[in-house]
């Protein structure tokens, strides 16, 4: 217990740091994958092979990977940059594939003659995505989306391992500083926890307030 | 897939002469960008022989390989136990002994809800384990605990009917099962199974940050080797090839599993899931 009370400023700054690394790189992640699953849809091909590209290559690379040519390979090109934006950047681009064949899946749940209503009311590609086919798709994304971002969370540590400040990175110096090692990575647990339940609760609520299974 | 939900017109010779406009408007500036690209990467001098000549070494090539190796065995140990650890829980999960119910039930939706990382840390670190076990018992407690939760879906998802004319045939609740619901079941979420093994073969990388001398770790060693002028973008454009090809290589796989069951007759009671990996939400039913 002692491992907390003692070093709560430590803990809680790793705390708020996953909190932190998390919220960005949801933010991030969020407005990219909606920028290309809009592309994975649109009528002009050359933006639908470069939305599936860049599904596929990032839905299937190892995320330490990215984090490893992205923290240590940037740098060579002479773009220097906080080790925090880096980690933002890299689980920001690697979650959004995933967000992306949410919504790309969502959009194709809405049934086919929603979308033909509205063109058939003059409207054009981007009006019925936006005002008729993507608030129908949204209720029905809520509960994955909330898992996706509950990984990205999760893959948020291993931002720790390359020098970001964040909560799993706490345990080397309070192993160094000679607490029990266990106790350590239990408090860190709860920590985990209480950030993947909250994210699992503010989805169930929205849930609850406008899903629709279809 | 973009006619299903008819989000546009199909375009006239006006439409389509614009649409050809933007596309190459839009190939141009993709093409300007990886330009840019190639010529930072001829700029900061990634291209010269010293860079690129450890490849040309066989001792560098085998310990590529032999980093190679290690991440498949990892993952081959990982997958093979996960998959045993998921059929335990699912069955503990879907047992009708209160008990066994609500253990299994704690295990799967703790271990889901924990980073994989910090597993594979507290049994590195905490009970000071060897790097392949630790990385190994990580992968197989989060994927395990996954694949135990699509084991159960699958089970779910076969029709009613078909448990209840087994069970009326006056087949035992073990004989429903091996003889009915899981067959069913496995064939409906193989295509779910393979994308979670996929997720295991790309976590198999964290074992990089234990210290588990598998492929990137291979990697890391030559691209800290002063001897050849530090070549770690050569060191990057080599390994990622690999890496993400094989990852590409087994989604394709299930992808083409869930097509070809999809057709399947066997699965005409049980749809049959897209070729994804698990993701409930978690405490959702």
């Amino acid at each position: 217990m002692d491992v907390l009370t003692d070093n709560f400023s430590l803990y809680g700054e790793g705390f708020l740091g996953t909190v932190e690394l998390t919220v960005y790189a949801s933010a991030l992640a969020l407005v990219l994958g909606f920028v290309m699953a809009s592309f994975r849809v649109a009528p002009v091909g050359s933006f639908r092979v470069f939305g599936t590209v860049w599904v596929t290559v990032l839905r299937n690379t190892p995320l330490t990977l990215l984090f490893f040519a992205v923290m240590l390979g940037l740098p060579r090109f002479g773009l220097v940059l906080p080790f925090e934006v880096f980690a933002v950047l890299a689980l920001g681009c690697y979650t959004s594939a995933f967000i992306c064949e949410v919504l790309r899946s969502g959009i194709n749940t809405v049934p086919r003659g929603q979308g033909e209503a509205a063109r058939s009311l003059g409207m054009t590609f981007t009006q019925t995505l936006g005002a008729v086919v993507l608030p129908q798709a949204f209720r029905t994304v809520i509960p994955p989306i909330g898992s996706t971002l509950i990984a990205l969370a999760k893959n948020s540590a291993i931002a720790g391992a390359f020098s970001v400040t964040e909560l799993l990175g706490t345990y080397k110096t309070l192993s160094e500083l000679g607490y029990n090692i266990v106790w350590t990575f239990v408090w860190i647990a709860v920590g985990y926890l209480i950030i993947t339940l909250t994210i699992s609760a503010i989805f169930h609520v929205l849930e609850k307030r406008w899903g629709v299974a279809r | 897939m973009t006619e299903s939900t008819a989000l546009y017109d199909i375009p006239g010779p006006h439409a389509r002469r614009r649409h050809l406009l933007y596309g190459l408007a839009s190939t141009v500036v993709i093409l300007a960008l990886a330009g840019w690209f190639l010529h930072l990467l001829f700029d900061t001098e990634q291209f010269t022989s010293t860079k690129w000549s450890p490849f040309l070494y066989e001792g560098i090539q085998e310990l590529l390989l032999e980093g190679l190796g290690n991440t498949l065995k990892a993952f081959a140990y990982a997958s093979v136990l996960s998959l045993a650890l998921g059929a335990v829980l699912a069955a503990g999960r879907l047992s009708e002994h209160r008990v066994l119910r609500w253990t299994s039930t704690l295990l799967v939706e703790f271990f889901r809800a924990m980073p994989v990382l910090v597993m594979i840390f507290f049994i590195f670190v905490a009970l000071k384990v060897q790097p392949l076990p630790a990385l190994v018992a990580g992968l197989t407690l989060y994927n395990g605990s996954v694949l135990a939760e699509v084991f159960r879906t699958g089970i779910h998802a076969v029709a009613r009917g078909q448990g209840e004319a087994a069970y009326a045939l006056g087949m035992r609740k073990t004989q429903v099962m091996t003889y009915v619901l899981v067959p069913q079941a496995v064939r409906a979420m193989l295509p779910a199974i393979i994308s979670q093994l996929v997720v295991a073969l790309k976590d198999t990388s964290l074992g990089f940050l234990i210290t588990y001398e598998e492929f990137l770790h291979a990697g890391k060693l030559i691209a800290s080797n002063l001897d050849y002028d530090l070549p770690f973008i050569p060191v990057v454009l080599v390994i990622s090839p690999i890496y993400i090809g094989m990852c590409m290589l087994l989604s394709w796989f299930a992808t083409w599993v869930a097509r070809r069951e999809r057709r399947n007759p066997k699965t005409k009671a049980v749809d049959v899931a897209p070729a994804e990996p698990g993701t409930l939400l978690p405490g959702a039913q």
